[in-house]
């Protein structure tokens, strides 16, 4: 393994590394965006830029199912449900001068301190280590659908019961608002959209098996 | 029923009266009046048939011990000898009498309930105190009527003097109490052993070690409970509580009890000659002084307390010069002639609605009005007197034939200065005695001027005690003297005729000469009016007293005295008198050396208390309090604020981490 | 592929996600914040699981399994949280979290509790 890896310098990427440094980059620029913007709209737009570029990056993994996973609940649903969220509270749309706390500077201090942190580690520990991405894929459909029903039954159906309290809880907490004001049920039928939209990919991977 | 139980039940009956007395005050008012009078009269009638039972033989003594209690051990004890049944029948007769009494004197007070459940268990720990075997419960006993005293003295606790003279008569008290105490321990550590038998074994075979420092702390708290000189100033001042608790406290309990303990364990006191030195300047100091304060006391109670502390200076008088069957003689007839005294001055306040003497001397025919009172306490003030054949006479006689025995050296052990005091003291006290008493009576019963108000006739429950307690004062010395021998030490108590005849003649003196005086004196009584009557007089005696005693001050003056010039003792005290009315000035005195000094030490040690100390404990709290809000600057309510520290510090670990791990 | 860059881009998601969750105002962009910061972990997962299938021949696959239980649980974590937002939002009538400062210390403390630690003193 460390012999592959030497073999592979920085200095000459293949294909994929390319691929990878630039929706990489897009993501990151999205998501940068994303958390300093002003208008509160785009910030849910840039997030859905991030969060397809994420997806793109699990292509390049070859982790096609987490890809296809990621699109539809993501940027299909919680985004979505982001947009709905800030119609529900009244964000303004335009610039809004007041999108970021005093705790601005703070933040960034801390920000900026774990990310490099985090890329110092990242790239001591890691700077050899070679992912080869030939053969196989890792990450399709039926590789994980086998993985997730041969070893994960147990946790998946836990999660199920999760998902089932989250519905329930959604609804109570909306519930209570419910005759005030339309807001409430727009906000429950929305937190039940999510979680639906969850089984519903579920129900897909099963069915893709 | 042996001889031992019915001796438990004689301070048990009233104290279970008083319990019972003070849980069904409220609920059961029906049940209050027996619970009251029945008790001590069962008690009475017990302590009778233990007197007889006892005979004056050998001492009856039980003990049990319920837990081992450390070094010394403390046992419940009865010590039942001729003193103590004798006493102990004085006492349920005077507290039965006072019971009866309180239940047509205090007919309408409110309070009535918890005031007659006090008396019950004031009698209660005073019999106890008789009975007991063993200093540690006779301690007990003598707490808890310093206690039940506080509360009685202070029943008309709406009065400023009321609430004034229960504090002092506790502190006074207690004052005493302290020392008394320590010598309590001091002799039982001695004698290893708190029982009176045990402690009277030791002192007889000399096994005392200190017998003046324990005879002269004992006598400090002896001093305090029956009002002698220094400790005396709380009695007069008590005369602010209800008269029937001033004829118990005078007559039976408390003051008593000084004087009975001495008598108990007068071996002690014998050990030390120096202690009976002391005791007889003590009995001098206090029998002359109290009789020349009594003869200006204007408050007709005053007068009469004034005398108490006079006859146990006689008491403590006989006990100095050894005699203590003199002394308990005294005792038992001075209980019966004062309780009539001051049982009888309740209904003369009553029926005049004062209880100045001044206001009195204006009033005309107030023995008409209350003719049982008239009769009952001339016999009782002629019993004071000594007059023969009254029972006052043999009994101070006896006292003052035991120090003429000293005198003429046929004591042994007894030094003979002590009985020089006695004597001296004792004729010259013999003489102002038979002066007040006298001034009291032509007063309080020869006054001239406006009729005395007519309320009927007195309640019968009041005026049947008093004929009941003359028949002891009028007869009680004639028939005992010759008997009591047997039932005391076995010393003779007939009256010598030097003593006698010096006694009577003193005392037919001073009567004569007060006499006089106030036929001097009379005629300036109707040319000053004065006097102040109280403004319910139809109500009972309590009230009448409570409004008597809150007008005296603002009415006269003074507390003690009033500005009468037909007053006889004026005449003859001369410039003395204005001194004697204020107890001379001791309680001046007291105030300046003792009271002054210690509110100035209570100011000092509030200024270090409130300046000093405190300010290190504020500036001790100060810093904390600075930390507190600088800490306090953090909890701005901003979830994001906390977060942001919260993850600073996780970098700043995780990076901490890394480099140790580093090895950086 | 070299490792690395996943890691770095996951780790520097990750920064930008604390970032907004830091410095953002209103609750729904410390919602969307908090989605970044998870993907940035799911991006992770996916990476190391890639490698670790392929090296280790490990078969159980738990990198891109709890990726998947991460995305069903942030769905479910969206929609509860944003239902409270808005619970609270129709209380206060305002989305911004600076301003929902129930458990700050009240202002002027130091003389309130002052006056009282003087009484307990004067009691005492």
């Amino acid at each position: 393994m460390t012999l592959a890896a030497a073999t592979h310098g920085f200095l000459s990427p293949t294909g994929v590394e390319i691929a990878f440094l630039l929706v990489g980059l897009v993501t990151f620029g999205a998501a940068l965006v994303t958390v300093t913007t002003r208008q509160l709209v785009h910030a849910a737009l840039w997030l859905v830029v991030t969060l397809g570029g994420l997806a793109v990056e699990y292509l390049l993994l070859t982790a096609e199912f987490i890809a296809w996973v990621q699109v539809l609940i993501y940027v299909g649903s919680v985004v979505v449900l982001l947009l709905f969220g800030l119609m529900l509270t009244r964000a303004p749309i335009g610039r809004s001068p007041d999108a970021d706390s005093g705790n601005r500077w703070a933040a960034l201090a801390v920000a900026l301190a774990s990310a490099a942190a985090l890329v110092w580690v990242v790239v001591d520990a890691f700077r050899t280590t070679w992912i080869d991405l030939d053969g196989a894929a890792a990450g399709s459909t039926a590789v994980t659908g086998a993985s997730l029903f041969q070893n994960w039954v147990l946790p998946f159906e836990a999660l199920s019961v999760l998902l089932l309290a989250a519905l329930v809880g959604a609804i109570v907490l909306s519930r209570k608002a419910k005759a005030k004001a339309n807001a409430a049920t727009a906000a429950e039928t929305a937190a039940e959209a999510a979680v639906k939209d969850t089984k519903d990919a579920k129900a897909g991977k099963e069915g893709a098996l | 029923m042996t001889t031992t139980t019915l001796a438990v039940l004689v301070p048990l009956l009233p104290f279970l009266g008083a319990a019972a007395g003070l849980l069904l005050g409220r609920t059961a008012p029906g049940f209050v009046r027996p619970l009251a009078v029945l008790p001590p009269l069962t008690a009475l009638v017990l302590a009778v048939v233990v007197a007889v039972r006892q005979g004056g033989d050998r001492a009856v003594d039980a003990a049990t011990e319920l837990t081992p209690t450390g070094s010394v051990p403390v046992e419940l004890a009865l010590h039942i000898d001729g003193f103590a049944a004798l006493v102990a029948v004085l006492v349920a007769l005077v507290a039965t009498c006072v019971q009866i009494y309180s239940t047509g004197y205090l007919r309408d007070d409110p309070r009535y309930p918890s005031y007659a459940a006090l008396v019950s268990l004031f009698t209660s720990a005073m019999l106890l105190v008789v009975y007991s075997g063993d200093l540690m419960v006779l301690l007990v006993g003598w707490e808890i009527m310093g206690i039940c005293s506080y509360f009685l003295v202070g029943h008309y606790w709406e009065t400023p003097e009321a609430r004034a003279a229960s504090l002092k008569a506790f502190l006074v008290t207690k004052l005493g109490d302290v020392p008394f105490l320590i010598g309590l321990f001091a002799l039982a550590t001695d004698a290893g052993s708190f029982r009176i038998t045990k402690i009277l074994g030791t002192v007889a075979s000399g096994g005392l070690d200190h017998p003046t420092l324990v005879a002269l702390l004992l006598l400090a708290g002896v001093a305090g409970k029956s009002a002698q000189f220094p400790l005396h100033t709380w009695l007069p001042d008590a005369m602010a509580g209800p008269t029937p608790v001033s004829a118990l406290i005078h007559a039976a309990t408390m003051v008593a009890a000084g004087v009975y303990f001495i008598a108990r364990l007068l071996p002690v006191f014998a050990a030390s000659s120096a202690a009976l030195v002391v005791l007889a300047v003590m009995a001098a100091v206090t029998m002359a002084g109290s009789a020349l304060a009594a003869l200006a006391q204007d408050d007709i109670k005053r007068v009469l307390a004034y005398s108490t502390i006079g006859q146990l200076g006689y008491m403590t008088g006989a006990l100095a010069v050894g005699d203590r069957g003199a002394a308990v003689f005294h005792l038992l007839t001075h209980g019966a002639f004062k309780a009539l005294l001051f049982l009888a001055a309740g209904v003369i306040i009553h029926a005049s609605g004062t209880n100045s003497l001044a206001a009195m001397s204006r009033m005309g025919n107030l023995r008409a009005r209350i003719p049982d009172a008239y009769w009952t306490m001339t016999v009782a003030l002629l019993a004071l007197a000594a007059i023969p054949p009254f029972s006052g006479f043999f009994s101070k006689e006896s006292a003052l034939g035991a120090a003429e025995h000293v005198v003429t050296g046929h004591a042994e052990g007894i030094p003979g200065a002590a009985g020089w005091i006695v004597l001296v003291a004792g004729l010259v006290s013999a003489l102002l005695t038979a002066a007040y008493a006298t001034r009291l009576w032509v007063l309080a019963f020869r006054g001239r001027g406006a009729d005395a108000p007519d309320h009927g006739r007195q309640p019968i429950a009041m005026t049947a005690v008093l004929w009941v307690l003359a028949v002891p004062s009028l007869a009680l010395g004639g028939l005992a003297y010759g008997r009591l021998p047997d039932w005391f030490d076995g010393h003779d108590l007939t009256p010598t005729l030097t003593t006698s005849v010096l006694g009577t003649g003193m005392a037919l003196v001073g009567g004569l000469v007060t006499y006089g005086a106030w036929r001097q004196t009379t005629a300036l009584a109707a040319r000053v009016p004065l006097g102040a009557v109280a403004a319910h007089p139809d109500a009972d005696g309590g009230l009448v007293e409570a409004e008597a005693i809150a007008t005296h001050t603002p009415a006269y003056g003074d507390m003690a005295g009033a500005p009468d010039p037909a007053d006889p003792g004026r005449l003859l005290l001369g410039p003395l008198h204005r001194h004697a009315a204020v107890g001379f000035h001791l309680d001046a005195l007291y105030t300046t050396l003792f009271v002054r000094p210690v509110q100035a030490g209570a100011t000092l040690v509030r200024f270090l208390d409130r300046e000093v100390v405190d300010t290190y404990v504020r500036g001790a709290g100060a810093v904390p309090r600075l930390l507190g809000s600088a800490v306090r600057r953090a909890q701005t309510g901003n979830v994001q604020t906390y977060v942001s520290a919260l993850l600073a510090g996780t970098v700043v670990l995780v990076v901490a981490v890394l480099l140790v791990a580093a090895g950086a | 592929m070299h490792l690395a860059y996943p890691a770095v881009l996951s780790a520097l998601l990750f920064s930008t996600g604390l970032y907004g969750v830091l410095a953002r105002r209103n609750a729904i962009l410390v919602l969307m914040s908090v989605e970044l910061m998870l993907n940035a972990v799911n991006l992770n997962l996916v990476a190391f699981d890639v490698w670790l299938s392929r090296t280790t021949r490990e078969t159980l696959h738990s990198g891109q399994a709890l990726t998947l239980f991460t995305i069903a649980i942030a769905a479910a974590e969206i929609g509860i949280g944003l239902a409270i937002v808005l619970a609270v939002h129709r209380n206060r009538g305002t989305a911004d979290i600076d301003k929902l400062r129930d458990t700050a210390e009240p202002n002027g403390p130091d003389e309130a509790t002052l006056t009282e630690d003087e009484k307990a003193e004067a009691t005492a």
